[in-house]
């Protein structure tokens, strides 16, 4: 009876999906900050003054994409147009100290790690747990799964049980009040397994890293095989990310 | 021009009453049937005395927002007023949590997020019981299957049928309002962004007001109209998700991919008119950051003309689907005299027909120009916490169209200098998509934050959903909790 109607929602719908998540364009997008070589103002220390999380630091000028929540104060303040962002959404990295972007250097690709590779290249199902998070980062997690960026034909997926899980992709600063599920989630999950820090929160704390109500000790004893930087961090950062772990070459479908 | 969702006065002129006043105004008040929009508690001025200081926000069509206090005289005591209107229950929960004031009389004075005291002690939630000998229960949480902030739900079922739903919440307390208390202001933005991250633009808006009435700053009416732009964006992108994850979960696929991927045109107009999704840092106290040119209009009227649309080919086949309809139709029902009774705000209350719509009641902004609707529904169930989403949706595209006709090109506003005066208060409030958002600020003689509180409508709401579950099979409490789509870490703050 709705056949008709079913078929004009196909026809509006068309192809959604990004063809190539490795080559795409999200205009706009504030993402990967370049920091130029020129000097800066002498004396200057506005940036790093402004910054709310303290992601940059002066001596060997760098900025902390694990901390910095793109709230682009550091942009707005300086006289030399030092910093400045763009649309890259290449924002992870396999070590913490991976994340710095220095003078006239982005970010280096990450690496495919050999063992995840060998067993999950083709096939990564992910539990995703939020301990903190604010909502944000969890929808673009979601959003990695839609028809849009649609991380399934990578053999990427979220799955609900951790007994189904090949590893934690953890969002939020980690509340203490949530420290104890988040490990007993984890701890379910069969061996090997990977984790997977998604957001500035989960990453260092974020915006919140000052606060007593947090508990971070989890990530000091299962350290994440991949970080993503962003707040939140685009889909196409999560997805690009977890690919580059997964040992892909090719994004194309 | 002062704005009709602020209310900014010198502490010394701040109407206080002690408690037993306190509580009298506050009968009266419900009994001229204005709407409460907080109650909340601050330290008192005297460090030595642990007794917190009251404050009552009420709204008025007419008045706009009436705010007092109620201080401890002598031996006082504060006597709960939930079992007379139940509505407080939730504020009252929260004040003794906060301050350790005692609520003589309240029937359910449970943590409402395990803070302070609290913190780490989630196991320690005093369960509701009941008692007989085929009823079980079921607990789900704090993680479920999807991917969502973490809450545990506990339901008292008898058969397939809830007779009790416990939510129990706090696993989400990152201690928020503690950090706002302590920020320096370049950072209270960021901070209020990540409160509750899906409503980025409805939390910064309300600080922008309060932050600019604090400096007596103003702005052009052209960037209000930006700012309402930014908001009603924000309501359709997420009256999206909300709808995709209805359709979702009672497995109508064409809803669940095509709402889905209309969010996402919508988002990533966000995302071009500010770098953002979810307009972050878009908007801060007299500033406006991204110009807005022609180009940025034309964009704007394209998208939203595409999604118009599109909208109107899936929500046909959503409406008329036997499925949709069967699944949600009578399902999760909190009638009117119900949602009166306690409470429910925003989307949520206007679905069980009550008419609390901020933009609509104080028509503050750009809202004084151009009015926006008010979308109520009357059977209160998830079917019509599903339209009042497609409604509401129709609605602010209408009105953004409509923005636009009369919108000029919008140059940049660079950062004003801001100084908050000294000895002042300041409540703001604004709809975001899910409700109203409050924050009070109080600033102490050198003109620095002493007190920062905020509000999620979500604090109210979870009772709803509550009640909503109750004598509904188990296996809809999928749809009843997504109808309402509440945000834990807005309670949990
Ligand atoms: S954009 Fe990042 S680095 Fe710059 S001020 Fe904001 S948080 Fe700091
Ligand atoms: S990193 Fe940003 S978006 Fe992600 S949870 Fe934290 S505050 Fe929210």
């Amino acid at each position: 009876m709705n056949l008709l109607d079913a078929l004009k929602v196909r026809d509006s719908q068309g192809k959604q999906f990004v063809p190539d998540v490795r080559a795409a364009n999200p205009v706009g997008f504030r993402g990967l900050p370049v920091i130029t070589d020129t000097p800066c103002q002498q004396g200057c220390t506005e940036c790093s003054d402004c910054c709310p999380t303290t992601a940059i630091q002066l001596q060997k000028f760098s900025l902390d994409l694990g901390r910095c929540v793109w709230c682009d104060e550091c942009v707005r303040v300086c006289p030399k147009d030092k910093i400045a962002f763009t649309a890259g959404y290449r924002t992870a990295s396999r070590t913490r100290d991976g994340l710095l972007v220095h003078e006239g250097r982005g970010l280096g690709p990450v690496e495919a790690s050999e063992a995840i590779r060998k067993i999950f290249g083709r096939s990564l199902k992910l539990r995703s747990v939020s301990a903190g998070g604010c909502n944000g980062c969890e929808l673009e997690i979601n959003a990695m799964a839609n028809v849009n960026f649609d991380c399934g034909r990578y053999g990427i997926d979220i799955v609900a049980s951790p007994r189904h899980a090949d590893g934690l992709i953890l969002s939020g600063p980690i509340s203490a009040n949530m420290a104890e599920a988040l490990e007993l989630c984890y701890e379910g999950m069969p061996d090997p397994k990977v984790v997977i820090a998604v957001g500035a929160c989960a990453i260092s704390g974020g915006i919140f890293e000052p606060s007593p109500a947090l508990d971070r000790s989890f990530l000091g004893r299962f350290a994440p095989d991949l970080y993503v930087a962003g707040c939140p961090p685009h889909p196409l950062s999560i997805v690009n990310g977890i690919l580059d772990l997964m040992g892909h070459t090719d994004g194309r479908w | 021009m002062s704005h009709p969702n602020v209310l900014l006065q010198p502490l010394s002129e701040l109407e206080t009453l002690d408690f037993g006043g306190f509580a009298q105004r506050l009968e009266d008040h419900f009994a001229r049937g204005q709407r409460l929009l907080s109650l909340f508690g601050s330290p008192s001025a005297d460090p030595a005395d642990s007794t917190p200081e009251l404050h009552a926000v009420f709204v008025d069509r007419e008045q706009g927002l009436i705010h007092f206090r109620g201080r401890r005289q002598g031996t006082q005591h504060y006597l709960s007023l939930t079992s007379e209107f139940p509505s407080l229950h939730c504020f009252e929960r929260e004040i003794h949590e906060q301050y350790g004031l005692a609520m003589p009389g309240h029937p359910w004075l449970k943590p409402i997020r395990f803070e302070g005291t609290n913190l780490k002690r989630m196991n320690d939630y005093p369960f509701y019981k009941l008692k007989g000998k085929e009823v079980h229960e079921v607990g789900v949480g704090p993680i479920h299957a999807g991917v969502i902030e973490p809450g545990h739900f506990r339901f008292m079922c008898y058969g397939e049928t809830v007779h009790h739903l416990e939510i129990h919440l706090g696993y989400q307390h990152r201690g928020a309002e503690a950090l706002l208390r302590q920020a320096s202001p370049r950072k209270i933005p960021p901070l209020i962004e990540s409160i509750a991250g899906d409503t980025a633009v409805g939390y910064t808006l309300g600080f922008c007001r309060a932050w600019e009435a604090l400096c007596g700053l103003t702005v052009r009416l052209e960037v209000e109209a930006i700012r309402s732009l930014g908001l009603e964006l924000e309501r359709v992108a997420m009256h999206l998700v909300g709808l995709s994850g209805l359709a979702t979960d009672v497995a109508f696929l064409p809803g669940s991919s095509t709402y889905g991927r209309l969010r996402t045109s919508v988002i990533n107009l966000s995302m071009r008119l500010c770098g953002s999704r979810f307009g972050r840092s878009w908007f801060r106290p007299g500033e406006l950051r991204f110009p807005f040119n022609q180009s940025h209009k034309d964009d704007v009227r394209k998208t939203v003309q595409q999604v118009q649309t599109d909208i109107a080919i899936i929500n046909n086949l959503f409406q008329k689907s036997k499925t949709v309809q069967h699944r949600l139709c009578t399902t999760g029902t909190v009638p009117t005299p119900l949602a009166q009774e306690i409470g429910l705000v925003g989307m949520a209350g206007r679905a069980s027909g009550l008419s609390c719509d901020l933009r609509n009641e104080l028509r503050g902004g750009a809202y004084a120009q151009h009015p926006i609707p008010l979308v109520v529904e009357s059977t209160g169930d998830c079917w019509a916490r599903g339209l009042i989403r497609i409604h509401e949706i129709d609605t602010s595209l209408n009105w953004i169209m409509q923005l636009l006709d009369t919108l000029p090109e919008v140059e940049a506003e660079p950062p004003p200098k801001a100084e908050p005066r000294p000895n002042c208060i300041v409540v703001s409030c604004e709809e975001g998509w899910r409700g109203e958002v409050m924050h009070c600020i109080q600033t102490d003689a050198d003109g620095k934050v002493a007190h920062y509180k905020v509000q999620d409508p979500s604090l109210r709401n979870w009772f709803g959903l509550a009640q909503a579950v109750k004598n509904n099979a188990i296996y809809d409490f999928p749809i009843c909790n997504k109808s309402f789509d509440l945000s834990y870490c807005g309670n949990d703050l």
